[in-house]
């Protein structure tokens, strides 16, 4: 049977070329970066390299570039670092959506029970937040704004160059978790005025375990993670030598054929809604322009998450959802709700994220799956049923 | 979190699916906010339950767990089925991961409450079989 990974969003594969790359770094060329002989300079030369490439791809220096285990560990550095630093000066008000990722909400909640204030800002039915919003929460006591780039499960994109402008103006730093940005669509830390960026390989065909924080010159954020020299003395651990040259590897070759691919993907994504929303009582959740290139999220009422999930498995399609029943907790994904959509439209949800290597007869294909398991499993649902007897009365349920 | 093939197989193709439409207990548990609403109905005569059919709004546990207890209550005694318990359907499954078991008390629930359904229709206090249906809130602990 054919399988269709459409879950690029969660992770993607590793492309030949990355591979290649890093493969002398795991036999040939494993020597210690911090060793003083030629054959430990080897493999910190080709640090070096990757720094700059990771640099260039994001509009900085490589100076500015610090990697580490990957995008959560960069997000607990990034804002743990900037409210020590906010605390220092007596300042402990962070500024939020409620639509991050858990590395990032997380580790709001400690730093909540250290004595901080978040404040949430709404993103609204589009899933984009208000730079208006941003500017009328921050107050002199605002240390940090830490909002996303794009959103995982909804796909959409947030103003992040005029909150960078803004942040700036008013003297305070300005995180971004960019993810699922970096890679996908053009992001360029000057031009967007952002002073810390986390990013991950494993969005971006580079192996998992490895990521970059972008540090702006001059923010002395305290160290996550203490021990020896390695990244200027700013994060500990001998380096992750192949996944560091991955990640270079990965970030040019996704710059390269960003405009390419994002072409390509916003042509299938497009294909995909479309089709999708022919099935009666769907919607797609977050802007359906200002998202992602490859980014499909949907709802279909009367089915839930988990089963429409494990049916399309059954068919070979790989995709995500943000019912409870997925998200291991009673209620479904916080950016479902965050957008607006009730409990029960939002237990129906799927999100199937594209690649390069998506094909249109893979959307095709999912198209003609899809159809038919809805229709399974409406057809053994009450709540489908409550949902057509409630329009025999003229009432719209949800 | 990994179902057993039993439960696959449950989920995947489920046994007694759909309406009995001249139905002697029909049964209703479950919420739509929480993500899983069950439907139960059972044709009754002379006090064996000669058919069961279910429709489920939920996850595969839900809906093998739907699918197995109408199984193992079809062609029982009445007084058999009101003894049938989640565990049962639990093993019969070859088990549920720890937080899917809520979805065997939805399936004992809603077996319960098609049989109080019977007897109600027969003027006879479901309670004085010892049938207590519980809270929705109480079987799924969902945050309602």
């Amino acid at each position: 049977m054919r399988m269709i990974y459409a879950d690029n969003a969660a992770t993607t594969a590793v492309s030949a070329h990355v591979l290649q790359e890093m493969l002398p770094y795991y036999s040939e060329q494993y020597g210690n970066p911090s060793s003083l002989y030629a054959f430990g300079q080897t493999a910190h030369r080709a640090i070096t390299k990757a720094r700059g490439q990771v640099a260039a791809a994001l509009g900085t220096t490589e100076r500015e570039i610090y990697f580490t285990s990957g995008g959560s560990e960069a997000d607990n550095w990034a804002i743990k670092g900037a409210a020590a630093l906010g605390k220092a000066k007596g300042k402990t008000h962070i500024i939020t959506t409620t639509i991050e990722h858990h590395a990032v909400l997380h580790t709001l909640d400690a730093l909540k029970k250290e004595g901080f204030t978040v404040t949430y800002l709404p993103v609204y039915e589009n899933g984009i937040c208000r730079v208006e919003d941003v500017a009328a929460a921050i107050t002199d006591e605002t240390c940090l704004v830490t909002i996303m780039y794009a959103n995982n499960e909804i796909g959409t994109i947030q103003p992040i160059g005029e909150i960078g402008a803004l942040c700036r103006q008013k003297g305070v730093l300005f995180h971004t978790d960019a993810v699922q940005a970096v890679g996908h669509i053009p992001v360029d830390v000057q031009k967007d005025q952002i002073d810390l960026l986390s990013l991950s390989g494993h969005k971006l065909h580079a192996p998992k375990g490895v990521g970059a924080l972008y540090c702006r010159k001059g923010i002395r954020l305290p160290n996550l993670i203490e021990g020896g020299a390695q990244e200027s003395g700013r994060r500990a651990g001998t380096e992750n030598v192949p996944g560091i040259v991955g990640l270079g590897v990965a970030i040019t070759d996704a710059v390269a054929a960003m405009d390419e691919n994002a072409k390509k993907l916003s042509v299938l994504r497009d294909k995909l809604l479309d089709g999708a929303l022919q099935i009666s009582h769907s919607r797609v959740t977050g802007d359906r322009t200002h998202r992602l290139p490859g980014h499909c999220s949907l709802c279909f009422e009367g089915v839930e998450g988990e089963s429409l999930l494990l049916l399309l498995d059954a068919k070979g399609v790989c995709g995500s959802s943000g019912s409870a029943c997925t998200s291991g907790s009673l209620d479904p994904s916080h950016v479902l709700l965050a957008i607006g959509l009730p409990h029960e439209v939002a237990h129906g949800s799927l999100r199937l994220t594209l690649s390069d290597d998506t094909t249109p007869e893979d959307i095709d294909y999912i198209l003609s799956v899809l159809p038919p398991i809805i229709d399974r499993l409406r057809a053994m649902s009450p709540l489908w049923e409550h949902i057509l007897e409630a329009e025999a009365q003229g009432k719209k349920l949800y | 979190m990994e179902y057993s093939q039993k439960v696959m197989e449950h989920f995947t193709d489920p046994h007694n699916v759909g309406k009995i439409e001249d139905a002697d207990g029909v049964g209703e548990i479950g919420n739509a906010k929480c993500g899983d609403i069950m439907k139960m109905y059972l044709k009754i005569e002379n006090d064996i339950i000669v058919d069961a059919k279910f429709n489920t709004y939920g996850c595969a546990s839900a809906i093998a767990t739907s699918s197995m207890a109408t199984d193992l209550i079809k062609g029982q005694p009445v007084s058999e089925a009101l003894k049938l318990t989640n565990k049962a359907v639990v093993e019969a499954l070859d088990g549920l991961p720890p937080v899917k078991i809520h979805c065997s008390v939805l399936a004992e629930q809603a077996i319960k409450a098609a049989l109080a359904d019977y007897y109600t229709r027969q003027g006879i206090d479901p309670a004085s079989k010892g049938i207590v249906i519980k809270d929705d809130d109480e079987i799924d602990a969902c945050s309602v």
